[in-house]
């Protein structure tokens, strides 16, 4: 996976660990508004997520009423059912006159409860859908202002988890969590109520019991966490050693690597036993374990109860409320229970949401001037003036370097991976700003200029070809989408592209999967080449862009190139030599600066560092 | 499932049986309170004995300790079962990976075979867990409650006999509506994480074109379109509680309804009602936990077969049952290297990748292969450590057919270094110590030296100790390309195949790797020994001082011979030369010769 920033790969991971992956409030340049490396407190955080909640007031509003509503009307239901069973004594003890309206009562109950859960259900989901989604759109646009720098030294992996799991994270967890937590605290307070309305002494009984079960689900879950803890780091490790070790299969294989992989995947996997058998066995006892303190509440709630019944003391109790009391011991356990297994939840969903924020607080790149420039019909003439540049302070890359292009001109880069050749188009495009000097396009500084009117002047085939998900016309028409599918097929077969494209089963409209799926790499870069001469741009710029179509096609494709280049500005990094033979002046660069300049003639008759470049291609035949 | 079941639960058998059996006298204890309670309103509590009552507490309190410690059996079994198989379907799918041979991981794709071994096997585990603590619970307390309310009395049965399924059918109907949305939602969501992935490696494209607006616009319609798919299943999942609830006390309303008429006639008592209550409560909860295992082992059976799978894949290539080679001795005539008529079809392809292959080479010498992309130059050196088949003719390494080697011998004799150049996770020396373990580090410099790798070792503080990280990242293009040459190098192959495998080197370092591994083939012949190189490239330059070339296109060898002969009779060679060379490098007239450019 190498990005065309690969030749200063190096920097760009020195740049990424200092940055540091976790937090993008790192000194790689992003400090946000709130401050470098400072996390939101908790109130900034769930304020600014309520600004999310906002268009969507009602529905939040009317997901918590709801919640109320159907909370205390579930609680009546274990009264109503009580006081049912009190009309029902014994044989030809059966009072119908008031069973029938209560059953009626209960019924209506039963229903109104179940509409508003229904609601509140329904609200709740709907609000954390449309809040993750206003979110995630608001995530991409922020990607679109962050400077490139901020892309090259992010992880990508890191960057989309933050779009996509983050905010799901944000919209199941704290949502969803928080109308739990709701829910919980309401029903805890509602059965208290109720309880002391029924009867105070037993409410006390219920009351003093039941903590018993909370302590002892939180005791459990504080043991079997730890191990948890230790199993999911194992698991970790062996899933990073099967993306690695799987990921390399057929190198693997090649090696005979196989039984010392398999080695090292047993230690791991044995470990993993030990660590996972521990942790199931842990959180496996949560469960019965608050169910067995229940069982025992229940025990004694009943026991209690029945004594009531009987002797009046502590209170006196009929059969039906012995009966509300027993179903309300068993809720009133329940949301304390929830709670703790909710807390968690919002607690990772506040940590998502942070992350969350700390991408959308970076800093953006700056933009445009207010009176900057439209570059309307740009000529090509491109000067570099004692341009300095660096990707991290402590180590200059470029150092003035001073280059005039007059319009279709034709320059050559060459020298070793590294040398800085790559950064050269990161700063005509304006992708990174210098650190000093000036660039100008038609005689004005690139800062001056719109960004989008400067990079429509450009066209660009980079080392990495891009494709995206979509036919083939529309990443051919990427940068001009207005473009018929004639002028479509004319780019294609000026880029020699054509032949390949009519054989495939749908032509123009065979759809490319995801990483241009069975397309070759020369394919690809076919592709990429037609899509430049759609735009007919001014000025070119190609990163290696030949160095692996094959020669057959290379040399159909250095024909097509050929005529392109007429009459525009053309800045060409490659290795091959002979596709710059032709450049009508080569820069020969190393260490970040240009130690040659000239035609191919002139630089060989010189018989300096490009010379001796030459030669080295040839200093095979001598030897054999 | 069940087959994966039967392959692996053989070691597990007495945490399979004992497990569940604990875990049913725990169910029979749940579905004795609401009798016991019940015992204690009619006994205790209509008769005035609080000592009865007492008793009756006592038993409960009895059977909640007595539960907690059949449980406790139960869940310990079920952790060595589940961890304990989860273990061994590990280690045994790692063997699998490893039989299988490229034709299978082309098939199979590593993605989808690093999924296998780690979200697969996690979801059987979770389901084996599952099954052996509330495969029993859960069935047998709904079935229970159920029959222990009919013996109570069969007429208010019916009552249950109509809710049960009823809340079953609500389940049935909403969940059979949601699985296929679940999937849907989840490939939108995937959808999403792509746009964004394109959006950061596609982000200079995207800008350069300007197209910023037309990607946002893309985007938000994705992350729109998840949501919608996401609000309508919220619609019909969240259905499910408010209808159980509603059956439910439904139901209870219409047994207090029942059992005042039956309690009147002095057919039940009070306490019997409140027993039927409890028990229609436990029977509809125990069905939504019935719902939640039917929908984790639909999700472990998916897993299983896919599991399933790669474990029964019979490999294309297999070294069963071969002997190891007797290499030959030096000085013999025996070809180090010789394919005849051999060709390879990909699996479901209609053309052959390689066709028709025949060329021989002698211990020492070296083959340059050069062709465009897709020409099958890959596929051919493939056919040379038997990585591939070949599906007509034969492939002979030292003289012996690479389907009488034992592979690991035939795979320490081929050193190859693959186009995509991949480091692992560790160190600089444990990343060269893969072909050889017990290389010391005299001859990992002097492989590192001949893949002009030694300079980068060498800058490093740590030297061979220095870190690799995963995939190699912390090395440039070129750096890593190097290393894995040198990686081949240890252990002295005896063939050397270098696939495209110096592309990102300049052409100086080139030169001086190829006259570095020249120089070595040299010091092998002095031993006694012998390296025989391969190189495939698409530069004239890499291959033209090469023993034989072979040139390549649509995976048919087009020209075969020297660079001179080449030159002189092939004409897709000399097209290849001159987009590379200019006329008079060749040695060619200046212009005008045939066969010149276009």
């Amino acid at each position: 996976m190498s990005n065309p920033y690969q030749s200063v790969g190096s920097v760009a991971t020195v740049t990424a660990s200092i940055a540091g992956n976790d937090s993008l409030d790192g000194p790689g340049g992003s400090g946000g508004p709130e401050g470098a490396g400072a996390p939101l407190a908790t109130g900034a955080v769930v304020r600014r997520l309520l600004a999310y909640v906002r268009p969507h007031a009602f529905t939040f509003a009317l997901a918590f009423v709801s919640a109320a509503i159907s909370v205390v009307l579930q609680l009546y239901v274990p009264i109503l059912i009580g006081q049912g069973i009190d009309l029902i004594i014994a044989a030809g003890r059966v009072d119908f006159t008031a069973l029938l309206p209560l059953i009626e009562l209960l019924a209506l109950v039963v229903v109104g409860a179940a509409t508003f859960q229904w609601l509140q259900g329904y609200c709740i989901n709907r609000l954390a859908y449309k809040t993750v989604c206003d979110m995630r759109v608001e995530a991409k646009d922020k990607l679109f202002r962050m400077p490139l720098s901020f892309i090259d030294t992010h992880a990508h992996g890191d960057l989309i988890s933050r779009v996509v799991n983050d905010v799901d994270q944000v919209g199941d967890g704290l949502l969803q969590g928080l109308t739990q937590l709701f829910t919980g605290i309401v029903t805890i307070v509602g059965t208290l109520v109720f309880m002391l309305a029924l009867s105070v002494p037993m409410a006390v009984v219920v009351v003093l019991v039941t903590p018993l079960s909370v302590l002892v689900a939180t005791l459990i879950a504080k043991v079997s966490n730890k191990s948890f803890t230790a199993q999911q780091r194992i698991q970790g490790q062996l899933g990073g050693y099967v993306e690695e070790l799987v990921g390399n299969q057929k190198l693997v294989e090649a090696f005979a690597y196989g039984d010392e992989a398999a080695a090292g995947f047993d230690r791991i996997n044995s470990e993993l036993y030990t660590a996972g058998e521990r942790a199931q066995f842990l959180s496996s006892l949560s469960n019965p374990g608050t169910r067995c303190v229940n069982n025992i509440i229940y025990a004694v709630v009943a026991v209690i109860g029945c004594i009531c019944v009987i002797t009046g003391v502590p209170a006196p109790l009929t059969v039906g409320q012995v009966q509300t009391f027993l179903s309300y011991a068993n809720q009133y356990t329940k949301p304390f229970n929830e709670i703790t297994s909710v807390v968690t939840q919002i607690q990772t969903a506040f940590a998502s949401a942070r992350r969350f924020f700390a991408l959308i607080d970076a800093a953006e790149e700056a933009p445009d001037p207010v009176d900057a420039r439209e570059l309307a019909q740009p000529e090509g003439a491109v000067v570099f003036d004692h341009v300095d540049f660096s990707y991290v302070k402590e180590r200059p890359l470029l150092r003035d370097i001073c280059v005039a292009a007059r319009p279709g001109m034709r320059f050559a880069l060459v020298g070793p991976t590294g040398c800085g050749k790559t950064t050269l188009i990161n700063l005509l495009l304006r992708f990174y700003d210098v650190d000093a000097g000036v660039i100008r396009v038609d005689g004005v500084d690139t800062r001056r200029l719109k960004r989008a009117s400067l990079r429509r002047a450009f066209g660009m085939v980079l080392q990495d070809t891009w494709l995206f998900e979509g036919t083939v016309h529309d990443n051919i028409a990427y940068g001009r989408p207005d473009a018929t599918r004639e002028e479509v097929v004319e780019a294609a077969r000026r880029a020699h592209a054509h032949a390949f494209i009519s054989a495939l089963p749908q032509g123009y409209d065979t759809v490319i999967p995801e990483d241009g799926g069975s397309f070759s790499q020369g394919q690809k870069q076919l592709l990429c080449i037609a899509r430049v001469m759609l735009t007919d741009p001014a000025i070119l710029l190609l990163d290696e862009a030949t160095s692996s179509i094959d020669t057959r096609t290379e040399l159909q494709v250095q024909a097509a190139f050929d005529e392109m280049i007429a009459g525009r500005t053309s800045f060409i990094v490659a290795h091959r030599l002979s596709t710059i033979r032709n450049a009508d002046c080569i820069l020969v660069m190393r260490d970040g600066v240009i130690v040659e300049r000239g035609t191919h003639d002139e630089l060989l008759a010189r018989g300096g560092a490009y010379a001796e470049l030459y030669n080295s291609q040839w200093a095979a035949t001598v030897s054999a | 499932m069940i087959k994966l079941f039967k392959r692996f639960a053989g070691a597990y058998r007495r945490d399979f049986i004992v497990g569940p059996a604990f875990k049913l006298l725990e169910v029979i204890f749940d579905l004795i309170t609401p009798l016991v309670i019940a015992r204690m309103i009619d006994e205790g509590v209509t008769t005035h004995d609080v000592g009865a009552v007492v008793r009756y507490g006592i038993a409960l309190l009895m059977m909640a300790l007595v539960g907690i410690l059949f449980t406790l059996v139960c869940q310990k079994m079920a952790a060595l079962a589940s961890q304990g198989m989860g273990t061994d379907i590990r280690r045994e799918l790692y063997r699998a990976i490893n039989r299988l041979s490229y034709a299978e991981l082309d098939r199979f794709g590593t993605p989808s075979l690093i999924t296998r071994i780690t979200n697969d096997v996690n979801q059987i585990q979770l389901a084996i867990a599952l099954g052996v603590r509330q495969l029993i619970r859960w069935p047998f307390l709904a079935l229970g409650s159920m029959v222990a309310a009919l013996a109570i009395d069969l007429k208010l049965g019916v009552v249950f006999l109509i809710s049960t399924p009823l809340i079953g059918l609500v389940f049935w109907v909403v969940m059979a509506k949601c699985v296929p949305y679940f999937k849907q939602m989840q490939q939108k969501l995937d959808r999403i994480a792509l746009i964004t992935r394109e959006g950061l490696t596609g982000a200079r494209v995207v800008r350069a074109f300007v197209r910023e607006d037309h990607e946002r616009e893309r985007f938000r319609a994705a992350a729109h379109d998840q949501a919608a798919t996401a609000i309508a299943v919220g619609k019909l999942s969240s259905v499910l509680n408010p209808v159980t609830f509603l059956v439910m006390n439904l139901g209870v309303c219409a047994i207090l309804w029942l059992g005042g008429i039956q309690v009147n006639v002095g057919d039940l008592t009070q306490g019997e009602v409140m027993a039927f209550v409890n028990y229609m409560t436990q029977t509809l909860l125990s069905i939504v936990y019935v719902a939640n295992l039917v929908v984790v082992f639909t999700r472990a059976s998916a897993s299983a077969s896919r599991v399933n799978e790669v474990l029964d894949c019979e490999p294309a290539v297999s070294d069963e049952g071969n002997a190891s080679v007797q290499l030959p001795g030096p000085a013999t005539d025996t070809p180090a290297l010789r394919m005849t008529h051999a060709s390879y079809t990909f699996p479901g392809a209609a053309a052959r990748a390689v066709k028709d292959v025949t060329l021989t080479l002698m211990p020492g010498q070296t083959l340059g292969i050069i062709g465009g992309t897709g020409s099958g130059k890959s596929t051919l050196v493939s056919l040379i450590p038997r990585l591939y088949d070949a599906t007509e003719g034969t492939v002979e390494v030292m003289g012996a057919d690479v389907r009488t080697w034992p592979l690991k011998q035939l795979r320490q004799v081929v050193g190859i270094v693959p186009q995509k150049a991949a480091l692992v996770s560790g160190t600089i020396r444990s990343n060269l110590l893969w072909r050889d373990a017990s290389a010391t580090d005299d001859e990992l410099w002097r492989a590192l030296a001949c893949a002009q790798a030694d300079g980068v070792v060498r800058a490093l503080p740590q030297g061979l100790d220095s870190s690799v990280e995963a995939g190699g990242k912390n090395f440039s293009g070129g750096q890593r390309q190097r290393l894995t040459i040198a990686r081949a190098l240890v252990g002295d192959p005896a063939i050397l195949i270098l696939d495209d495998s110096a592309s990102a080197l300049d052409f100086k370092t080139d030169a001086a790797l190829r006259r570095a591994i020249h120089e070595r083939s040299r010091a092998a012949q002095e031993r006694g020994a012998s390296l025989t190189t391969v190189i495939v490239s698409q530069r004239v330059s890499s291959v033209r001082d090469a023993d034989l070339i072979c040139v390549m296109r649509h995976g048919e060898v087009v020209g075969l011979g020297t660079h001179g002969e080449l030159l002189a009779t092939c004409s897709i060679y000399q097209e290849i030369c001159l987009s590379q060379l200019k006329r008079e490098e060749l040695g060619l007239a200046p212009e005008g010769a045939e066969g010149g450019v276009r």
